[in-house]
């Protein structure tokens, strides 16, 4: 069927240009400026010189980059480890059709998630003090745990993976359970007639089904992972607690482009995270296509 | 055979609830901790893990409670400006950015024009730029405006949004027939109603969960706020709150009144509207 002719041939232009003004505005422009600015050293917004590729020189020497993108990388992979299988094992129980209350608990294993990052640092970083907070305390009481554990001041990237996995676990279920959701009950019930047992099924019948949205799960982990700031920048302070063992490279970033007043540095940092980022999606990629073969 | 088989599932529900109920524990401690935290008095603070007992309802002194945290943060911390400053930018920027974001998406899924594909790369970019990238360079371009320190610096760039077009496109290809819009033109409608008068009304589920994804990002952003406003009248609450770890680090009443008042807004709007929302965070992954 051939589609009604327009009689303005602009409209489209016309609804699309407040997305279009924002994004020439807000991503092109600063997109090309941050080019220039990664080989600039500034210091605030004014006073800038040419230094070509000193910034990157200069990044590559730095061991506090290093740390930074050890712990990111850490943080990443662990919270992968941690919370996939977990918001997997959650969707399952939840999917079961005789299960009750299924809303309610969807919802308080969801809502941390609502809490945006800053507050949910505000909340752990008492509950993780030695001697008065929550998870101390708690574990002291019923199995004698010492109340003195440092978690802040020795464990930082412990403490951010337990409170990464309290805060996303749910965000990850609830898409993982959507997609459970749409897996045919008519082909579980035909396998299951068949004689496969419950394993069978759920290796070849659910697995399969879900597994785009599985990978989408992993990737959209793995990026938010790596953007990783307002937790540890909140439970550690800006500089990361001692030694920086809980900076991340956003923090990085934020330290030198902001604190320092270098945003020729920070550019620098986030082409750098930039690459990072893509170097994840191509492996992500990667082991996708080697799972589907 | 049969009984052994209902013995199984007697089991498997069995561990199941046992799990759940556990694992639902866990994630909801925090927030009643912070509950009692912030109705506690600071004597009480470090002796009760969770509320004071004594001899009232439930084995709890409920008379030691107290409001003092709660007059803290809304009178010497202004935690009640810094809603009104949270209420404002988050109901702003959802609103205007939902319907630039619904008009793009319903153009991309139901014109063609030139530029169509080019646009969809474009969207597809934004999706993928890391948002940290943007920090220095969108700093350097806010303050070249002279817009630092005014509200603009936050509500120009979050006037649109690329998610946002994303999920409306998806929505229009999969619930707005052609033949709708097309008897409409025939009918002499111009595109603006059509869009108003037709289309709005029909994607109006994924109209109310983008309002509510927006409003929880812009209430929950920290690092732009944080970075562009100077003057303390102007902060949301997201960034009056990483400000009492000076002076108030060690009132834990405090901290926790000023967290429960930040995030039960939210988390109240969450628990009516949640069906909407988690259908419409989740369309476009799992419908693709």
């Amino acid at each position: 069927m051939k589609k009604a002719k327009l009689i303005n041939p602009w409209i489209p232009y016309l609804f699309l240009s407040p997305f279009l003004l924002v994004f020439i505005v807000f991503m092109v422009y600063p997109l090309i400026n941050s080019v220039i600015l990664s080989m600039q050293q500034t210091f605030g917004a004014d006073a800038k010189t040419f230094v070509f590729l000193d910034n990157f020189k200069d990044i590559f020497c730095n061991p506090l980059f290093y740390r930074s993108v050890w712990n990111t990388t850490l943080y990443t992979v662990g919270s992968l480890i941690i919370q996939v299988p977990l918001a997997l094992a959650l969707a399952l129980m939840l999917n079961q059709p005789w299960l009750r209350g299924r809303t309610i608990y969807r919802l308080i294993i969801f809502s941390p998630a609502l809490i945006g990052p800053i507050f949910v640092g505000v909340i752990f970083s008492i509950i993780f003090q030695r001697r008065t907070g929550l998870m101390n305390k708690l574990l002291h009481d019923l199995i004698g745990w010492n109340l003195d554990f440092p978690w802040l001041q020795e464990h930082a990237m412990v403490a951010l993976l337990i409170a990464g996995a309290w805060m996303w676990v749910g965000f990850s279920m609830v898409y993982l359970l959507a997609a459970l959701q749409q897996v045919s009950p008519t082909l579980m019930d035909a396998a299951r007639i068949d004689g496969a047992g419950s394993f069978q099924r759920f290796r070849y019948i659910t697995i399969p089904a879900i597994r785009p949205v599985l990978g989408f799960v992993i990737l959209l982990s793995a990026i938010n992972s790596l953007q990783l700031f307002e937790l540890p920048f909140i439970l550690f302070g800006y500089q990361g607690g001692p030694g920086g063992q809980g900076m991340t490279v956003v923090m990085f970033l934020y330290n030198n482009g902001f604190s320092y007043g270098d945003l020729g540095y920070a550019s620098a940092i986030g082409w750098i995270l930039a690459l990072m980022t893509l170097i994840a999606v191509i492996v992500h990629h990667k082991v996708t296509r080697l799972f589907e073969s | 055979m049969k009984t052994y088989k209902s013995e199984l599932l007697l089991i498997q529900k069995f561990i199941t609830y046992v799990l759940l109920v556990f694992f639902a524990l866990l994630i909801i401690t925090p927030f009643v901790w912070m509950l009692c935290g912030a109705f506690k008095s600071n004597a009480d603070q470090f002796n009760h893990i969770f509320l004071p007992m004594g001899d009232g309802f439930l084995g709890v002194d409920w008379s030691r409670l107290t409001l003092e945290h709660i007059l803290t943060v809304y009178g010497d911390l202004r935690f009640g400006n810094s809603m009104m400053n949270s209420f404002f930018l988050a109901s702003v920027i959802s609103l205007v950015s939902t319907f630039f974001a619904a008009m793009g998406g319903y153009t991309l899924a139901k014109f063609d024009f030139r530029g169509r594909k080019l646009c969809n790369y474009i969207v597809f970019l934004c999706l993928i730029v890391p948002p940290s990238l943007m920090l220095a360079p969108v700093y350097e371009l806010l303050y070249q405006m002279g817009l630092l320190n005014t509200y603009w610096a936050l509500l120009l760039p979050s006037m649109s949004s690329a998610l946002g077009v994303f999920l409306f496109r998806q929505t229009c290809i999969n619930s707005i027939p052609d033949e709708l819009l097309d008897a409409a033109r025939i009918d002499g409608a111009s595109e603006w109603r059509i869009f108003i008068q037709i289309v709005i009304p029909i994607i109006r589920p994924m109209i109310g969960a983008f309002i509510l994804i927006s409003f929880l990002g812009t209430w929950n952003n920290f690092l732009q706020p944080q970075l562009y406003l100077q003057d303390e009248y102007k902060l949301p609450l997201s960034v009056a709150i990483s400000q009492l770890r000076g002076a108030y680090a060690t009132n834990y009443g405090a901290i926790s009144a000023g967290t429960l008042i930040s995030v039960a807004p939210v988390v109240m709007l969450f628990i009516f509207l949640q069906k909407e929302f988690i259908t419409g965070l989740t369309r476009g992954a799992v419908k693709g």
